[in-house]
This record gives structure tokens, sequence and C-alpha cells, in this order.
């Protein structure tokens, strides 16, 4: 059963990743994009970790959604997009090499040693519990460090962003929006 | 384990057969209210009271014609109102809708699958929900459509940060995620209901639960006076109709998960047996919704981003802080 649910999901995860690596259609690229992104949180339940299972969906279902936005405001959804390609032999060789470098890195450890259990499942502490036991103890510097660039990701986006905040704009009076821009450059 | 598996299917069917009849339910109770709240009858004249109204609406929209606009994009077009319907009662799924009851001498649970990080799943679940409405936007190539979604990706990413925020505080005092423990810590009657220990937290999860349900006034998604509408504009038929299920089985959902998180779940209520009193419960929020909507006005999009990151944001943010230390004290 659970073996069935691992080819199912792995081959469906690979072949909607194809299409978003493929497609010319902004709606099937993304829209293949975030099914990919659920059904991988199906792989971690099938695995037992719920908890991680979740956050993948909802962290990954929010920020496919702010790419959706992009989508919208800079390519016509319903059309096909017109690619640029680079000569597609020097983009082939480099993206491959760089996909096979990286499964290698990862792969690697993994093949050498098997995947053992760092830290075996701590009897009595359900699935949240033992995440928050690891992540504060064992991986507290990581988290950290995680926390930190947020932090300084979010500071830089409101500073990008917050250039304008003062004003409203659907307070700006008509006539000044039909006047042009000459008032506005302040 | 057979007997598991087939409980589990006979659960599915029963919630899935359900909650779509109260959700059509729901609509002609929505027409009613709304009517006797603007001082006039509503549906009168299908049966008693006009009660039969939902087997003709029923009807009017199995039999109306499927219509997919010329320059859409087919495929998601026709899979957008599928996604709204499904999600939200997967969502469901994790919700215990009763207390325990025993039927031909079984222990029957009234969940579908009682996961230990049920209100995550059940927020998650509801999220990628939004992606209906999203996707039929984007592939009806209608402008009021494309106004839609937009404004569906700006509701989401606004109300998400609310509603996960003010779930923490509630989460960290009962410290749990299962639905069914948040029931039992709050089993000592109404004085021990979260609402007491944390009505903020409560007040910002219902406003959330407004726009997460796209009710008025955070219904941007649609906001018939302004964009016909919206990302329903070109839909018809059955499919419209799937969009609205799922809407208003998300309004139950969310009527649950206020009655579980806040409001003493399925406990006795005093005299009433708990199934009778959740059931009180839902319909109250239910019928606040409706309320709300008969009373106010809508909010713009501008405003509906300045309430969330501006004020609903940073309260709740105090209110974990304020939890945690006294929590620690």
């Amino acid at each position: 059963m659970e073996t069935f649910a691992f080819y199912f999901l792995s081959i469906s995860i690979v072949a909607l990743f194809a299409v978003t690596v493929w497609s010319r259609n902004i709606l099937y690229s993304m829209t293949s994009l975030a099914a990919g992104m659920v059904l991988i949180s199906g792989l971690f339940f099938i695995l037992g970790a719920d908890f991680l299972g979740v956050v993948q969906l909802i962290v990954y279902v929010g920020a496919v959604m702010a790419l959706y936005a992009f989508g919208m405001m800079f390519f016509d959804a319903t059309g096909v997009v017109k690619e640029k390609n680079a000569p597609a032999m020097t983009v082939f060789i480099l993206g491959g090499l760089t996909a096979l470098m990286l499964v290698v890195i990862f792969a690697a450890p993994s093949i050498a040693n098997g995947a053992p259990a760092f830290y075996p499942p701590m009897a009595g502490a359900n699935n949240p519990q033992a995440v928050g036991l690891v992540l504060f103890t064992k991986y507290l510097v990581p988290f950290e460090v995680a926390a930190i660039m947020l932090l300084v990701a979010m500071v830089a986006g409101i500073i990008l962003a917050g250039k304008k905040m003062d004003r409203s704009l659907s307070k700006i009076k008509d006539a000044e929006l039909e006047g042009g821009e000459a008032k506005d450059s302040k | 384990m057979d007997g598991y598996i087939i409980g589990t299917i006979i659960k599915a069917i029963l919630v899935l057969a359900i909650i779509s009849a109260l959700a059509g339910f729901g609509t002609y109770i929505e027409r009613k209210v709304l009517a006797f709240m603007q001082r006039r009858y509503g549906p009168m004249h299908v049966g008693p009271y006009g009660l039969l109204q939902i087997a003709a609406d029923g009807i009017k929209l199995f039999t109306k014609e499927d219509f997919i606009p010329s320059g859409a994009n087919r495929l998601i077009f026709m899979f957008a109102p599928i996604i709204t319907a499904a999600t939200a009662f997967i969502a469901l799924a994790a919700v215990p809708l009763l207390p325990e009851f025993k039927l031909f001498g079984m222990t029957v649970r009234a969940i579908v699958a009682d996961l230990n990080i049920g209100i995550l799943f059940i927020l998650g679940m509801m999220a990628a929900g939004l992606y209906g409405p999203l996707l039929a936007g984007m592939a009806q190539r209608n402008k009021w459509g494309l106004i839609g979604a937009a404004r569906t990706a700006v509701q989401f990413l606004s109300y998400e940060v609310v509603t996960g925020l003010s779930m923490l505080a509630p989460i960290m005092i009962v410290g749990s995620l299962s639905l069914i423990d948040f029931n039992n810590y709050q089993s000592g009657g109404m004085g021990e209901w979260l609402i007491w220990k944390q009505p903020l937290a409560f007040i910002l999860f219902l406003i959330a639960g407004f726009a997460e349900t796209n009710r008025t006034p955070f219904d941007l998604l649609e906001h018939e006076a302004e964009i016909v509408a919206g990302y329903a504009t070109e839909y018809s038929g059955m499919r419209w109709g799937m969009f609205f299920i799922g809407e208003y089985a998300n309004m139950i959902t969310i009527g649950f998960i206020a009655a579980i998180v806040f409001l003493g779940g399925f406990n006795s209520w005093g005299f009433l047996p708990g199934g009778l009193a959740i059931v009180l419960k839902v319909s109250l929020f239910f019928f606040l919704m409706l309320w709300v909507r008969a009373s106010w006005p809508h909010v713009r999009p501008d405003q509906m981003m300045w309430l969330c990151w501006k004020v609903l944001m940073p309260l709740a943010v105090i209110n974990v802080t304020l939890t945690g230390l006294w929590m620690m004290v």
C-alpha cells in the first residue's frame, strides 16, 4: 500500500514538474507547480511526518500564490508565452550539469551511508513535539540564522516597497492624475 | 482494520451528503434571514414558506447549460470549481462534528480522520481552496475575472497571517494541535471556555474567518456591485454551483472551528447534550455571518489590506506575546 502510494506520488510529482518546465502557458506552469508542491506533502504523510507535511502544504500554497500574482501582472494568462531561448545546447549542458551535480551532492551521502535516523523518535512525544525538540536543541543555530535571514529580507522588502507608503493611491485627486507626472515627482 | 476502512468510507460519504445538503439549505436560510432583516418575505412561492426553493434552485443549476467561453483555458476553467468544493470537504474530514455516540453497540467517533495536527491541516486545506477562485479568474479570459483573481491573491496573502497568528495563542494554551484536545481542555463547563482567556484571538479569528470564506464585508472576489461577479463571471450551471457549495461548506467549517476552539466544542452545556450544543453554536456563527452581510457594506481592497496588515496582525502578535509571557509567569 505504501509502496504503491510512494510510486504514484513520485511519478505524479515528476510529471507535474516536467509540465512546469516545458509548458509555454503560464497558467499550466504555475498550476502544475502548485499541484506538485501539494503532492510532495503526501510524501511526508507517508513517512509519518504529519507536521512537516502540513507545513509544506501551508508554506507552498502561500508561496506559489504570490508567484501567481506576478504571473498575472507580467503575462497573458490564457495565451502562450514567447520564450527567447539562448542556444539550446549550451542551456541544456549547463542546466543538466548543474542539476546532476546537485543530485550527486545531496544523494551521495545517503547512498554511501544509507539514511540513518540520527535522532530516533522519542517515546511519547507526538510529531510536532518531536520536531520542536530537535529544532530548539540540536538545530538551534541554523534556526536562528534562518530567522535573521527572514528578518533581513523583510526589512529589505519594506524599504523597497515603502518609499511611497505615506501617500495612498486612492486619495490622489483625479485632476492630479490626469495632469501628468509633474506634480507627482516630489 | 477492514472495519476501520469501511467505517471511514461510510463517514466520508455521510459527511459529504449531509454537508452538501446543509450547504443547499444554507442558501435558503441566507435568503430568508436577509429578507426578514430587510422587512420582506424572501422565497415564498415554492412549497410551504418557500422551502422547496432549494429543490427548484438545484434543478435549475443541474439543467442549465454548462458554458465555456471560447478564449478560456478549457482544462483549468473546468478544473477550478472542483478545487474549491473538494478542498472544502477535505478540510471537513479533520473536524470532529459531534461527540462520540453509540450505534448498534459500537462506539462511533464523529470524525473522519483524527489527525494530531488537525487544526493546521484544516487551515492549510482551506487556504488551498482559494486556488479555485484564483485559477477560475485567470483561466476565463475576462477582465472582471482577472480582477477577481488578483483580489483573491491579495486577500489570501492578507488574512492568512492573521488566521495563523490568532490561532497560535489558543494552541499555546492547550499545547496541542488536535481539535479533540481543544474540546477536552474545555470540558469543565462554561467557565473554562477559551473565549474568556483569549477574547482578542476570538475576535481576530472571526474577522479572518469572514475573509477566508469570502463573506461580506470581505467578499472582494465577487463583489457584484463593482466587478460583476469577479472570478465567477463566466461560470454557469453546476460549475458555478460548486463554488458556492464550497463556500457554504467553508462557512460551516469555520463555524465548527470557532465553536470547538473558543466556545467549548461538543461538551454538554448545562442541560443541553453535547451534540445539540455544538449544532446550536455552529448555527449561531452561521447566523452571525448572515447578520453581518445584512448590516455592513463591503470594504475596498486597500482598506482590507490596511486592516489586515496594520491593525489585525500587530494585535495578533501582541496577543501571542502576552500569552507567552502569561504562560511563563
